[in-house]
């Protein structure tokens, strides 16, 4: 017990309570109550994935159905290797300030470590600089810890342009040139996630593509070999990596959907049922769980 | 350590601040100010990239490197536009006057060499859906079938040969037409998948975004405790 406050996350959650108690009226009095809901939203969702990351740090083992697009990956770089062709990996055209950029860049970290183990080439061109300078470091973070610092070579990881169709120029010519044996794209895509899985497509490579653009999805979905839809973006690190502690958040975020499943349940009972009995307190009622989601405008 | 802390450190604070600027009062230039400081440090790491394309670029033509002539064009394009840029070469309004003022060369490079050439790369695009779209709704079993139907629907539907088709339908089977099909899957089919999938990233979006915050997702870094 003595040594509980020797654990410095200790230390810091009692600092910060304090600091909250003793800020706590006027914390409050600058709280904006239009977002209420959202707040109580923002506790649930992210209480539980807290929940169950702290859950999976315990040591319980929680079960990650087998999604076949990050599956892929690891033969996808074994195909590339077998072939002596380079991986293409592309983290969308956005900068570091889009979350699927993020998300990119961390399943690179995975991707790197895969590529530095069978000693395939990892080549990445990048529409930001951020996202060049980012990637660089975690590549050679990831060759470092898979053992290989030494085939590192930030050259393969670069910079082109920030205009989508000058960058979209570069990489099919890459692509054409080159012929890549794998093609990852990881990250926010627009018009030109077509153009690169067509291109892709036509040299014969084995396609993985993940983006939450859900406009972009059926592109990536009729010219890939593997497609991850939207969340799945976001829980590839947890499954490449088998952090336990990212696993168990997963089951924080599948905890989220059931909530968000059961008010779109209550609500669509609520409607028909204040539609059908013409009742004002079921209308209300239906119309209070429709705001509980609901952002309002300052 | 400190390679690890501090990074996890500073995406905590700044990103907490966030979450709180939208739920409290007065914290209204949160967002924006650091939208801006955003732009400042990207705009500085520009240099960085911009200086490695010419690098690299300059590199494979002095190692002959295949398409190195390609190369040549690249640096030379970029410096032009750079130098015409940044000195506002043949703005009649000067140093004062805007960059992209009429009749200036780099205006001049924009409007005649890199929007067409924008353009050019953009229609691709029509050919690829062509050929994307035949592979997509080959009749191949159930499901492609029904992806079938339901394209060639949305496509009568969208054009006023949907309308013509179904024209002589009598009044009371109008929700049979062509246009009115085309809408109700998109507006109720479509629309639900594609909810679905939005409740979904909103929920991704919450986990990585926590995760980070929080300094459990730690990938970016190579994985790296401290």
């Amino acid at each position: 017990m003595r040594h509980i406050w020797k654990n410095p996350r200790v230390l810091l959650a009692l600092v910060a309570a304090i600091i909250l108690l003793v800020f706590l009226p006027r914390v409050v009095a600058h709280f904006d109550t239009r977002h209420t809901n959202l707040f109580a939203v923002l506790l649930i969702v992210g209480g539980a994935i807290l929940f169950y990351t702290f859950r999976a740090q315990q040591g319980v083992k929680y079960f990650v159905r087998k999604i076949p697009g990050i599956a892929a990956i690891e033969e996808a770089v074994g195909r590339a290797t077998e072939m002596g062709r380079p991986v293409l990996y592309v983290a969308g055209t956005q900068d570091l300030d889009n979350v699927q950029t993020v998300a990119g860049i961390t399943i690179l970290s995975s991707v790197a470590k895969r590529v530095a183990e069978y000693d395939a080439h990892l080549e990445m061109p990048t529409s930001r600089s951020l996202v060049m300078t980012t990637a660089r470091e975690t590549a050679k973070e990831s060759y470092l810890a898979a053992g290989r610092p030494d085939a590192y070579n930030e050259e393969h990881i670069y910079y082109v342009t920030d205009e989508q169709f000058g960058f979209v120029a570069y990489v099919n010519g890459y692509m054409v040139r080159q012929r890549p044996a794998t093609c990852i794209y990881m990250g926010a895509f627009f018009a030109e996630s077509l153009i690169f899985a067509e291109t892709g497509h036509s040299i014969g490579a084995i396609q993985i593509a993940g983006t939450a653009q859900p406009q972009q999805l059926p592109f990536f979905v009729a010219a890939c070999d593997y497609t991850l839809i939207g969340e799945e973006l976001f829980a590839t690190s947890a499954y490449l990596s088998q952090d336990p502690k990212l696993i168990g958040s997963l089951r924080g975020q599948d905890f989220g959907k059931a909530f968000v499943m059961l008010f779109i349940l209550l609500g669509s009972i609520l409607s028909t049922l204040a539609l059908l009995f013409k009742s004002g307190a079921l209308t209300v009622l239906a119309h209070w769980v429709q705001a509980f989601f609901t952002i309002k405008s300052s | 350590m400190i390679r690890v802390t501090l990074p996890v450190l500073l995406t905590s604070v700044i990103g907490l601040l966030l979450v709180a600027a939208f739920f409290f009062r007065g914290m209204d230039r949160v967002n924006s100010d650091l939208s801006e400081y955003f732009n400042i440090i990207a705009a500085v790491a520009f240099i960085l990239g911009g200086g490695n394309l010419v690098r690299m670029h300059l590199d494979k033509v002095q190692r002959r490197r295949p398409g190195w002539p390609y190369s040549i064009v690249t640096v030379v394009a970029f410096l032009f536009t750079l130098i015409a840029g940044l000195f506002k070469i043949g703005n009649a309004q000067g140093w004062t006057g805007p960059v992209e003022a009429q009749g200036s060369w780099f205006n001049f490079t924009y409007d005649a060499m890199f929007n067409p050439l924008q353009a050019t790369m953009f229609s691709l695009l029509a050919f690829f859906v062509a050929s994307a779209s035949y592979r997509a709704f080959r009749a191949r079993n159930v499901e492609a079938t029904l992806l079938l139907g339901a394209a060639l629907i949305i496509l009568l539907g969208r054009t006023f040969v949907g309308g013509l088709l179904t024209s002589w339908l009598p009044e009371r089977l109008a929700f049979l037409s062509i246009p009115n099909l085309s809408n109700w899957i998109m507006s109720t089919v479509n629309l639900a998948g594609a909810r679905a999938i939005i409740i979904g990233i909103g929920l991704g979006v919450i986990s990585t975004s926590l995760k980070i915050i929080l300094g459990i997702e730690r990938s970016y870094l190579g994985g790296r405790e401290s």
